[in-house]
């Protein structure tokens, strides 16, 4: 028989000190664990001061003991190795233990127990817990905003729409996969913006804008049968011409009056809000942003001086300033600098605004791309006789964007969650929604429940867009 | 060929000139319209608006341009005290994602992975709407260590009460001057002669010797004045005496020290792991003890890599502190292109102003930070 030596357990009285050691720490998980659930206070016959530290103490010396190397057992090994290390890591780990079990029954009872489910108004809500009747009673406004009740199924069929539309590339053949680029930065976004503004604003079928968009459509639907050898010229062109003759040949004022039946009732953009316009401006300024900064990145390490100093100057202006300035200048400075009859809808400035800011962002990342690439890269396309365009398009773009997803992801989600701040042109989205809300005489007080609920919505949102781009990133890893 | 480098370059001028052209014609005929006249001659004129909180002496007869100092100093306020908290709470989240200990790991990745995924706009609400008013009134407070009073009407510290605080400042700057002249009055003896000196704790000793001795020698006294409940009127009260950090200040340095905090754990945990094993091996074959590889080998190779875009992230900070105006702290952006625009009605005057101050921060803070980060880079000869 050994000695027994508690200040320096090893493995020869290995079950010795393991049952004293589990049972010291079980002991010390116990006393907190009725604490903290059932309020019963097991160590209160001691002095305060002892009887407050006596878990930590108890579960100290319990994982002192258990701390034995070359044991064989197995869990106990897993034990020590990840909490266990040594003395310090030991309470650092009871610590987070300890405040775990604290923090669970008042967190329970807020969110589940003491909280109120039913009930349409704020009597309903007497406990203590949180008072999630008034999430539901407010839910149509954080996700709709002030959009009228009758008309929200546009908005949903809109959504639904353009989730089937984007998600057609999962399914595209072998055949089609090689348009799906063009599909992605020309059609799409053309097809949205028409969902968005005959179905969820409900605008008139004929309007400044839709000569350009016919005009783009056909276009490009021609353009499928032109040679390659005139493509870019016939796009510099002809989308042009038919615009013009559109506008000024095609001009029957029976057919613009005929357009400018409405389908729908016209719902303003001062009306739109909650949940659904952040995904409208995330969406549209993701769209707009990257081909922008794409531009701009390219345009700052070009070899013209002129194009060159303008990039720097244009990306680092926006970088430089926050984007609540560019808000703020979006709505009050930028209508002086339009002529009096010209008015900008409030929430077109306001994705402009945002685009070109985060664009100046996507720029600087694309452009970490670039300069990653080896210079060899530049010199084989150079070599095979490539032109500016070419070079890029076919060789140094495909492996610089490949490199860059998650920088661009990580721009895209700090759009995301810039979105909020849309509230300083008086466009409330589901925070401002929140805090409109939260003002209401009939329902003062739950500012809390607010805010949590917004917090998981977000939480959800961005979570999974960073855990997509990294399997992005994992999908188009190639060795290099 | 000269030609299809000139073409793009002239088109790209032409069109930003005759956008540029385009913008100044309209303002101009719009500012004609509404009779305002271009001008800054505003800024010396008296702002007649009061500011909630502010460093410098100032009330309504002060001019605009005082105005705008007052938010100036408030922006840097909160930016450094987010900065200084969050370089903090960074470093040490960013070693405890490092750790071997899985719950320690654990607690790390999911305060990083909580509060980088909710806007900061909601954070801050959250923070001063919800969680700071359930603080308890001033009559209600219980003091923490009997000084501190923490309420709903904001965190009351006691302050200390000076004389002759500049000889007090002085002794502090010239404890760190002459910390500097140790520190390099040591390198070059290790230098020359491979002698180490304790730097540390002489830095230390200098740094608490030379205060001691201004307040015996330069007649400096401090005392300390405990904030006390006052009663304005029936049901009002407050705190008199000491330093009242509005909870405005409290729920923004908070807000933004612990979302930025995140993003400078992720830096400071590719630095650590960008460091290769072997340099720690290496290091620890020649004989350098622990605290030396850290010190010596480890962190100089790190802080390479760790410092660039934790600069970034000082830069985002400041610039996210004009986030400011939606909890009505009196910042650059709410005094100047709030309440100042609004009064005189000068968008581009104002706005310009703004967004030049936060480009100069912005631009001042890279600077220094390149000139650091170059002083450090490895020089290859």
């Amino acid at each position: 028989m050994n000695k027994l030596n508690f200040l320096s357990p090893d493995k020869n009285n290995l079950y010795a000190y393991l049952y004293s050691g589990i049972g010291l720490f079980s002991l010390s998980i116990l006393i907190v664990f009725l604490n903290s659930f059932f309020s019963l206070d097991l160590t209160s016959f001691l002095p305060g001061t002892i009887s407050y530290f006596l878990p930590l103490i108890l579960g100290f010396m319990g994982l002192h003991l258990i701390r034995i190397e070359y044991s064989g057992v197995k869990f106990l090994e897993v034990i020590n190795k990840n909490i266990n290390t040594n003395k310090f890591n030991a309470l650092l780990s009871l610590l987070i233990i300890f405040a775990v079990i604290k923090s669970l029954p008042p967190l329970l009872s807020w969110f589940i127990i003491d909280a109120n489910f039913a009930g349409d108004s704020k009597d309903a809500c007497s406990g203590s817990g949180a008072c999630w009747a008034y999430i539901k009673t407010w839910f149509n406004r954080f996700m709709y905003g002030m959009y009228p009740n009758a008309e929200q199924w546009r908005i949903n069929l809109s959504f639904i729409a353009l989730a089937f539309l984007g998600g057609v590339g999962f399914f595209a053949t072998e055949k089609f996969k090689k348009y799906l680029t063009l599909y992605y930065v020309v059609v799409y976004p053309i097809i949205a913006f028409l969902f968005i503004f005959f179905f969820i604003s409900g605008g008139p079928i004929f309007f400044d804008f839709s000569y350009g968009i016919i005009a783009a459509v056909i276009s490009i639907i021609i353009g499928f049968f032109i040679p390659s050898k005139f493509k870019m010229y016939y796009f510099l062109i002809i989308p042009i011409t038919i615009y013009i003759l559109l506008k000024y040949v095609f001009f029957y004022e029976e057919l613009i009056e005929l357009g400018k039946i409405q389908a729908f009732e016209w719902v303003e953009t001062g009306a739109w809000g909650g949940l659904s316009l952040t995904f409208i401006v995330s969406f549209f300024c993701l769209i707009f942003c990257f081909p922008v900064g794409l531009f701009l990145s390219l345009g700052r390490r070009s070899d013209l001086p002129i194009i060159k100093y303008i990039s720097i100057g244009f990306i680092e202006f926006w970088r430089g300033v926050p984007l609540i300035t560019v808000l703020f200048m979006s709505s009050v400075m930028f209508p002086m600098f339009l002529p009096e009859d010209m008015f900008i809808d409030k929430l077109v400035r306001v994705i402009i605004a945002i685009s070109l800011f985060e664009a100046a962002y996507v720029a600087e990342v694309i452009r970490g791309g670039l300069q990653a690439l080896p210079r060899g890269q530049y010199d084989a396309a150079k070599s095979l006789g490539m032109g500016y365009w070419k070079m890029h398009i076919f060789v140094i773009l495909p492996q610089a964007l490949k490199l860059v997803i998650p920088g661009i992801a990580n721009t895209f989600l700090a759009l995301v969650k810039d979105t909020p701040l849309i509230f300083v042109v008086g466009l409330l989205e589901i925070v401002g929604m929140l805090n409109l809300a939260k003002t209401n005489p009939e329902w003062l007080g739950f500012a809390m429940e607010g805010y949590v609920f917004a917090s998981i919505v977000f939480f959800i949102i961005c979570y999974a867009m960073s855990k997509y781009s990294y399997n992005l990133e994992q999908k188009y890893k190639t060795e290099r | 060929m000269n030609f299809k480098k000139i073409l793009p370059q002239l088109l790209t001028l032409v069109v930003v000139i005759l956008v540029f052209v385009f913008f100044s014609y309209n303002a101009q005929v719009n500012m004609e319209n509404r009779g305002i006249t271009f001008g800054y001659g505003f800024l010396s004129q008296e702002s007649s608006f009061d500011v909630q909180f502010s460093l410098i002496e100032y009330d309504g007869s002060h001019s605009y341009f005082r105005a705008y100092l007052v938010g100036l100093l408030n922006t840097i306020l909160v930016s450094v005290i987010g900065i200084v908290f969050a370089t903090i709470i960074g470093v040490i989240v960013g070693i405890a994602r490092l750790s071997s200990n899985y719950l320690i790991e654990r607690t790390a990745a999911i305060y990083v992975e909580f509060f980088r995924n909710i806007p900061l706009l909601l954070q801050i609400f959250f923070w001063y709407f919800a969680a700071l008013r359930a603080l308890p009134l001033p009559e209600k407070a219980e003091p923490i260590f009997g000084v501190f009073f923490l309420t709903i009407k904001g965190f009351f510290v006691p302050a200390f009460v000076w004389n002759n605080l500049d000889i007090f400042i002085y002794s502090v700057i010239a404890a760190i001057i002459a910390i500097v002249f140790v520190r390099l009055y040591a390198k070059k003896k290790q230098e020359n002669q491979g002698i180490q000196t304790p730097v540390l704790s002489i830095s230390i000793g200098l740094l608490i010797i030379l205060p001691l001795l201004s307040f015996f020698l330069g007649g400096v006294d401090a005392s300390v004045e405990i904030p006390v409940i006052e009663q304005l009127s029936k049901t009002s009260f407050t705190f008199k005496g000491g330093l009242k950090l509005p909870p405005e200040l409290i729920s923004l340095a908070l807000a933004l020290s612990l979302y930025t905090a995140t993003f400078i754990a992720e830096c400071v945990r590719a630095g650590v792991q960008g460091v290769s094993k072997g340099q720690k091996e290496a290091a620890a074959s020649i004989g350098l003890t622990p605290n030396q590889v850290l010190k010596l080998v480890v962190m100089p190779q790190a802080l390479r890599i760790i410092i660039p875009p934790t600069t970034n992230q000082y830069l985002n900070l400041t610039k996210n502190s004009s986030l400011a105006a939606a909890i009505a702290y009196p910042d650059l952006v709410l005094v100047f292109a709030g309440t100042a625009l609004m009064q005189t009605g000068r968008a581009i005057e104002i706005v310009s102003i703004t967004m030049l101050t936060y480009l100069t921060l912005s631009i001042t803070i890279s600077i220094f930070m390149n000139w650091y980060n170059k002083k450090i880079a490895i020089k290859e000869k």
